[in-house]
C-alpha cells in the first residue's frame, strides 16, 4: 500500500491521531494544567475537519472493504463540523471542577465514535459497515451515563447499550439472511432480488438502521436517553449519530437495494408518516426542552425519509443539504439549552419564560434556531424543507406531501410555544442574565451564520446537487 | 478596474444596515452616522467609477452581468437569479441614488443631531439605499420584486421614524397598505408574464425578438391580449409606488418622516421606481402592448395636471413639495407613454433624463424646506416670511432649486422639460396642452412657496431663525451646482431606449412656449405673493367651492375612506370575519382539540419500560414484513 492510497484515508488518519495525541497530552500535561485539553481536543478536532476538507482523489481500499469519493467525503466533512461545534459547547461544562479530571474520557470516546461513523459512511462491505456502526454507538452508551451520580444518566446509558443491542441483534439477523442469499458482503457486485427471503432480510437490515434515525416504530429509546444523558451527548446522538445512519441509508438503498426501490419506497412512505405525525404528537407534550428536542429530531427525521423516498440525485441532495441545515440549527438550539442549564439549571419550557428580558441575545439564537427546525422563510430550515417538499413532489407522492405539510403546521405550534415563552410570557424569578463563556458564543455564532447563509447563499445547494449527480 | 466591484455598491449599505441594527446600543452617534456616510460614500466613487467605465472606457453600450447567481430553481428553465444588470439605466440610476443618498447623509448627520434614535433612523436608511440600488440593478423581474417590497419595508419604517406621533403611524400604515394593493397587481402581472414566458430574465423578456413574448399577444382574455393584461398590471405596481392617480394618497401623508427621508425616498428616488419599471419593460411595452403605453401615457398626463392643481393651493411646505413631487413624475411617466422606440425615441431618454435632473433640484428642494423647517419647527407657510435675511444660503440654493424646476434657461430642469415637451408636442397636441400648462402652473406654486417663505413680511418667530450648521449646508450647494449643470449633459448619446445615440435637438417653438409658461407662472406668483396682499384670498373666495375642493385634494382621501369603511368593511368584511370566526376558526379549534386529544391518548406508548419498547420494536419489524410480503406478492 503506497503513500497515496493511505492518504485516501485521511479522515480517519487525522481523527486516530486526535485521539493518540488527546492521550499523550492527558498523560504528559501537568495536573493543574488539565483544563487545556478542553482547547487542545477543540483544535485538534478542527484541525482534523481542515485536512478532510483538502481534495482529494477518490478509490477503494482493502480489497473494497473502504471506499471514498468526493460525496463521502463531504458527508465526513460536515458531520466533522458537527463535532468541533460540540466541542465548542463542551469547553466549559467540562471544566467544571466535577469533571476536570476525565474530561480527556469525554473527548476521545467521542472522537472514537466519529471514527466509527466515518468507516461506516466509507464502508465497502458489509461487516465493515458493521463495524462502524457498533464503534459509532458503543462510546456514546458510555458517554450517556457519564454523569454517574445522577441516576438518570445512568438509566440513559444502559437503556441506550441494551436497545442498541437489541436493534444490531436484528440487524445481524438481516445481514445474515442478505448474504445467506446474495453470497456476498462485498457492497462492490452486490446483486439483490425480488424474494420473499430477501424482502425479510432487508426490512430486518432496515429496522436495525431505523434504530438509529429513530424512526417509528423503533424509537422509543430516544426520548429517555436525550433526556437523561448530559447535553453534549444528546446533541452528538441527535446530530451526529443520526445524521450520519441517514448518510449511510442514502448510500445503501440507492446503489445497493435499487432493485427493490419500489419495496423501501413502500416501506418509507408508512414508516415517514408515522415518524411524523407521532414525533410532533408526543413533542406537543413535552415540558423538558432535552425531551422536547428529541421528539422533534424524530419528526425531523420523518421529514428527511421524504428526501431519501425520491431515489434520485435530487432526493439525495435534498437530503444532505438538510442534514447540514439540520446539524446548524439543532447544535444552536442544544447549545442555548445546555449553557442555560449550567447557568441556572433550568431545563423546562416554563422556566425560559421571560428569558427575553433577561438574556436577549441568547433568546433571540433560540428563536433562529427554532424558526429554522420550524422552516420559517428565509432561513435556511425554510428551504432545507422547500427542496425536501419539492423532492417528494417529483416522486409523485401528493397524499405524502400534504401529510407533511401538515405535520409542519403542527410543528410550527411547538416550536413557537417556546418562541412565546421566551418573549411573551413572563415570571416573576426569570433566569437571572449572565454571560455564557467564549467557546460557546463562538459555536453559537458558527450556527447562526450556518443558520443564515446556507438559506441565502444558494450555491450550497448546487454543489451539492451535482457531487450527487456524478455520485 | 472590472464591473465585479459594483457588488460592493450594494454590499456596503447592508453591512452598515446590518452593523448598526444589531450594534445600535453600543455604537456612539458619531461613530454610527460616519460609518454609514462613509461607506455610503465609497458606495458612490465605485458607482461613478463604474459609471466612468461603461459610458467612456467603452464603444457601445450593451447589457452587462458582472455577477449572478441562481438563488432558486424551480424547473430547468424557470429559476431565480440573484445578480447585477448594468446598462445605460441602470448605471445611471446608480449614480443618482448613491450620489442622492450620500448628500442626504451628510445633511443627515446635522438634521438628526441629537434624536433618540439617530443610529435606528442610519441604520434604516442604509437599509433603504441597499433596497433602492438592487432594484435598479436587478437581472429579472423576481429579483426587482423583492427589492422592490424591501424598498416598501425601509419606507414604511422611516415614515413611521417618530413613532410615538399617532400621525407618522398613520401616514407609514397608509403607505405601506396602498403600496402593497399596487404590488398585488404588480406580483400577478409578474406571475402571467412569466406563466406564459416561462422566465423572469430581463434579458430575455426584453428581447424584442423572443417569441415567447410574441406568442402572449396571440392569447386574448376578455378582450385584451393577455400581454397587455400583465403590463397593465405591472404598471399598476409602478403607479402605486410612483404615486400616480388614482394610488397616490399615501405620498402627501408620508411627509410625517424626518425631511431628509422625504428628499431621498419621497423625492429622488423611491418614488421614480415606477418611471424605472416602466423603462425597465420599455421594449415589451414599446413593440407588443402599446394600449398599455396609452395607459401609462394618460395616467401621466392626469397626474400631472391634477397634481400641479393641487399644489398651488397647499400650505405645508412639504406638501406642496410632495405634490409637485407628483406632478414631475408625472411629466416622466407622459413621456414613456408617448415615446416611440429607436430612433423615435425621444420621450424616453427624455424622461430618463428628466428622472436625472430632478433628483437633484428636487432633493435640493426638500433639504432646503428641512433647513427652513430646522430653523423655526414649523411647516406651514403663511406663518414665513422674510427668511431671505436669516438664511442667506438657503434662500440662494432653494431659488435655484425654484429656477431649475420651474424650467427656466440655463438651469436643468429647463432641458429635460423641454425633450419632454417635444416628445408630447409630437405625440399628441392635447398632451402637449397639458404639459405647458402644468409648466405654468408648476413655476406658480413654486415661487409662490418661495415668495411666501423667504419674501414677505418679517415675522415674529420665538427664537430667532439661523442658517443651518455645515453638514447640511455642503449637500444643499453640491445639489445645487448639479441643479444648474447637469442640463448641459448631452444624455440622448448615454441613455437611450435601443441603446445607440439619439440626438436630440432644442425644439425652439416648444422652448419659447414653455419659457413663457414658465414667466408667466413666476409673474403672478409675484404680483400675488410678493407684498401681502388680498388678491389671493379674493381670487380664492370668488372660486369659492371649487377652491375647497381643490384645497380638499380634490376629497380623494374622503373618497377612499367612504369606499372602504361604508362598502367594504360593512358589507364584505363583517360577513367575512363572521364566517373566518365561527365556520373556519371553529374547525381549525376542533382540529386543535383532536390533535390534542390524540397525543394525549397515546402518551402511554411512552412507558419508560425497556421490555415495552423491545416489544413495539419487534412487532413494527414483524408488521412490515407481514406488510410487504402480502403486499409485493
Amino acid at each position: 500500500m503506497g503513500v497515496s492510497e493511505l492518504l485516501l484515508m485521511r479522515h480517519e488518519w487525522a481523527l486516530v491521531a486526535a485521539v493518540l495525541l488527546l492521550l499523550i497530552f492527558e498523560i504528559a500535561l501537568p495536573e493543574n494544567g488539565k483544563k487545556k485539553i478542553n482547547f487542545i481536543a477543540a483544535i485538534l478536532v478542527a484541525t482534523a475537519t481542515i485536512i478532510g476538507f483538502l481534495p482529494a482523489e477518490q478509490g477503494t481500499l482493502f480489497g473494497g472493504m473502504y471506499i471514498t469519493d468526493p460525496l463521502r467525503q463531504l458527508m465526513k466533512n460536515i458531520l466533522n463540523i458537527g463535532v468541533v461545534l460540540i466541542f465548542l459547547q463542551s469547553v466549559h461544562w467540562l471544566s467544571q471542577d466535577l469533571y476536570k479530571d476525565r474530561s480527556s474520557e469525554f473527548y476521545m470516546l467521542i472522537l472514537a465514535s466519529l471514527i466509527g461513523v466515518n468507516y461506516m459512511i466509507s464502508s465497502g462491505h458489509f461487516l465493515m459497515f458493521y463495524l462502524g456502526l457498533e464503534l459509532t454507538t458503543i462510546p456514546i452508551a458510555a458517554l450517556a451515563s457519564y454523569e454517574q451520580f445522577k441516576s438518570k444518566s445512568a438509566e440513559a446509558g444502559i437503556k441506550l447499550i441494551l436497545s442498541s443491542a437489541f436493534s444490531s441483534a436484528i440487524l445481524l439477523f438481516g445481514l445474515s439472511v442478505i448474504y445467506a442469499n446474495t453470497g456476498s458482503l462485498y457492497f462492490e457486485g452486490f446483486k439483490f432480488s425480488n424474494s420473499l427471503i430477501n424482502v425479510l432480510g432487508f426490512i430486518f437490515f432496515f429496522s436495525g438502521l431505523a434504530f438509529k434515525i429513530s424512526i417509528v416504530p423503533f424509537h422509543l429509546w430516544t426520548a429517555d436517553v436525550y433526556e437523561g444523558s448530559p447535553t453534549n451527548v444528546t446533541s452528538y446522538l441527535s446530530v451526529i449519530s443520526k445524521g450520519s445512519a441517514i448518510f449511510i441509508l442514502v448510500i445503501v438503498l440507492f446503489t445497493l437495494f435499487n432493485s427493490i426501490q419500489l419495496l423501501w419506497q413502500d416501506v418509507l412512505y408508512a414508516t415517514a408518516i408515522l415518524t411524523m405525525t407521532i414525533g410532533n404528537l408526543f413533542a406537543i407534550r413535552q415540558q423538558n426542552l432535552k425531551r422536547f428536542l428529541a421528539f422533534s429530531s424524530i419528526a425531523q427525521a420523518g421529514f428527511i425519509m421524504l428526501g431519501v423516498i425520491n431515489a434520485s440525485a435530487l432526493g439525495m441532495a435534498t437530503v444532505i443539504y438538510f442534514i447540514v441545515v439540520y446539524v446548524f440549527s439543532n447544535l444552536a438550539a442544544f447549545g442555548v439549552i445546555q449553557t442555560v442549564g449550567h447557568a441556572s439549571g433550568k431545563v423546562t419550557i416554563d422556566d425560559y419564560n421571560g428569558l427575553y428580558k433577561t438574556n436577549p441575545q441568547l433568546s433571540l439564537v433560540m428563536m433562529l434556531a427554532l424558526f429554522s427546525l420550524a422552516g420559517i422563510p428565509p432561513l435556511a430550515g425554510f428551504f432545507g424543507k422547500f427542496f425536501l417538499f419539492t423532492a417528494v413532489a417529483e416522486s409523485g407522492f401528493y397524499v405524502l406531501l400534504m401529510i407533511a405539510v401538515l405535520n409542519t403546521v403542527i410543528s410550527l405550534y411547538y416550536y413557537l410555544l417556546v418562541v412565546k415563552a421566551m418573549f411573551i410570557n413572563s415570571q416573576e424569578n426569570p433566569i437571572a442574565p449572565f454571560k455564557s463563556d467564549y467557546a460557546m458564543r463562538i459555536s453559537l455564532v458558527i450556527c447562526v451564520a450556518g443558520i443564515l447563509v446556507t438559506g441565502f447563499y444558494s450555491p450550497v445547494f448546487e454543489y451539492i446537487k451535482n457531487l450527487c449527480e456524478t455520485f | 478596474m472590472s464591473y465585479s466591484v459594483t457588488i460592493f455598491i450594494l454590499i456596503l449599505p447592508l453591512t452598515v444596515f446590518v452593523l448598526n441594527g444589531l450594534l445600535s446600543n453600543k455604537l456612539s452617534h458619531r461613530l454610527a452616522g460616519w460609518l454609514a456616510t462613509g461607506s455610503m460614500g465609497i458606495a458612490t466613487v465605485l458607482a461613478w467609477l463604474t459609471a466612468y467605465n461603461y459610458f467612456f472606457q467603452s464603444s457601445s453600450y450593451e447589457k452587462l452581468i458582472p455577477f449572478q447567481i441562481t438563488w432558486l430553481r424551480f424547473t430547468e428553465t424557470l429559476q431565480i437569479d440573484m445578480g447585477i444588470l448594468l446598462d445605460p439605466i441602470s448605471v445611471m440610476m446608480l449614480v443618482v441614488i448613491t450620489t442622492v443618498s450620500l448628500m442626504v447623509f451628510l445633511y443627515s448627520m446635522g438634521y438628526m443631531q441629537g434624536e433618540k434614535g439617530f443610529i435606528r433612523y442610519f441604520s434604516f436608511l442604509s437599509l433603504f439605499s441597499f433596497s433602492m440600488l438592487g432594484l435598479v440593478v436587478a437581472t429579472n423581474l423576481f429579483q426587482l420584486y423583492m427589492f422592490w417590497e424591501l424598498v416598501g419595508v425601509s419606507s414604511y419604517l422611516l415614515i413611521g421614524y417618530y413613532y410615538d406621533k399617532p400621525e407618522a403611524v398613520a401616514a407609514a400604515k397608509k403607505a405601506f397598505i396602498v403600496t402593497r394593493f399596487a404590488d398585488f397587481g404588480f406580483l400577478v402581472g409578474i406571475l402571467l408574464l412569466s406563466y406564459y414566458t416561462g422566465t423572469f430574465d430581463f434579458t430575455k423578456i426584453t428581447n424584442p425578438e423572443n417569441a415567447a413574448i410574441a406568442g402572449m399577444t396571440g392569447i386574448s382574455f376578455m378582450g385584451l391580449s393577455v400581454l397587455t393584461l400583465a403590463l397593465t398590471l405591472i404598471f399598476m405596481g409602478g403607479a402605486g409606488k410612483s404615486a400616480m392617480f388614482p394610488l397616490h394618497i399615501w405620498l402627501p401623508d408620508a411627509m410625517e418622516g424626518p425631511t431628509p427621508v422625504s428628499a431621498l425616498i419621497h423625492a429622488a428616488t423611491m418614488v421614480v421606481a415606477g418611471v424605472f419599471l416602466v423603462a425597465r419593460m420599455f421594449p415589451v411595452f414599446s413593440f407588443h402592448a402599446p394600449e398599455a403605453l396609452d395607459a401609462v401615457a394618460f395616467i401621466g398626463a392626469f397626474t400631472l395636471l391634477f397634481a400641479a392643481i393641487i399644489a398651488c393651493t397647499q400650505t405645508d411646505i412639504k406638501r406642496i413639495l410632495a405634490f409637485s413631487t407628483m406632478s414631475q413624475i408625472g411629466y416622466m411617466m407622459l413621456a414613456l407613454g408617448v415615446s416611440g422606440y429607436g430612433s423615435e425615441g425621444l420621450g424616453f431618454t427624455a424622461s430618463m433624463f428628466h428622472l436625472f435632473t430632478h433628483a437633484f433640484f428636487k432633493a435640493l428642494l426638500f433639504l432646503g424646506a428641512g433647513s427652513i423647517i430646522h430653523a423655526l419647527h414649523k411647516n406651514d407657510i403663511r406663518e414665513m416670511g422674510n427668511l431671505r435675511k436669516h438664511q442667506p444660503i438657503t434662500h440662494i440654493v432653494f431659488l435655484i432649486a425654484c429656477l431649475a424646476i420651474a424650467g427656466i434657461p440655463p438651469f436643468a430642469g429647463f432641458f429635460s422639460k423641454d425633450e419632454i415637451l417635444s416628445a408630447a408636442f409630437a405625440s399628441n397636441p392635447i398632451y402637449f396642452g397639458i404639459a405647458a400648462l402644468a409648466a405654468g402652473l408648476t413655476a406658480f406654486y413654486m415661487f409662490r412657496l418661495y415668495f411666501l417663505v423667504f419674501w414677505g413680511n418679517e415675522r415674529t418667530y420665538e427664537h430667532s431663525p439661523h442658517e443651518s450648521p455645515v453638514l447640511m449646508l455642503i449637500p444643499m450647494i453640491v445639489l445645487a451646482i448639479g441643479s444648474i449643470f447637469t442640463g448641459f449633459i448631452p444624455f440622448g448619446n448615454f441613455v437611450s431606449s435601443d441603446s445607440q445615440p439619439l440626438q436630440a435637438h432644442l425644439n425652439v417653438t416648444v422652448a419659447i412656449i414653455s419659457v413663457m409658461m414658465a414667466i408667466l407662472g413666476i409673474t403672478v406668483a409675484w404680483i400675488f405673493y410678493k407684498k401681502e396682499s388680498l388678491l389671493p384670498e379674493k381670487i380664492s373666495n370668488m372660486s369659492g367651492a371649487l377652491y375647497h375642493t381643490v384645497v380638499r385634494k380634490f376629497y380623494i382621501d374622503e373618497i377612499y375612506l367612504f369606499i372602504t369603511r361604508k362598502i367594504i368593511f360593512n358589507l364584505i368584511s363583517r360577513p367575512i370575519a363572521w364566517f373566518d370566526r365561527h365556520i373556519i376558526d371553529a374547525f381549525m379549534d376542533f382540529t386543535a382539540t383532536a390533535t390534542n386529544w390524540v397525543s394525549k391518548e397515546i402518551k402511554g406508548l411512552q412507558s419508560g419500560q425497556l421490555q415495552h419498547y423491545g416489544y413495539i420494536f419487534l412487532s413494527g419489524v414483524i408488521l412490515i414484513v407481514l406488510v410487504m410480503i402480502f403486499t409485493n406478492t
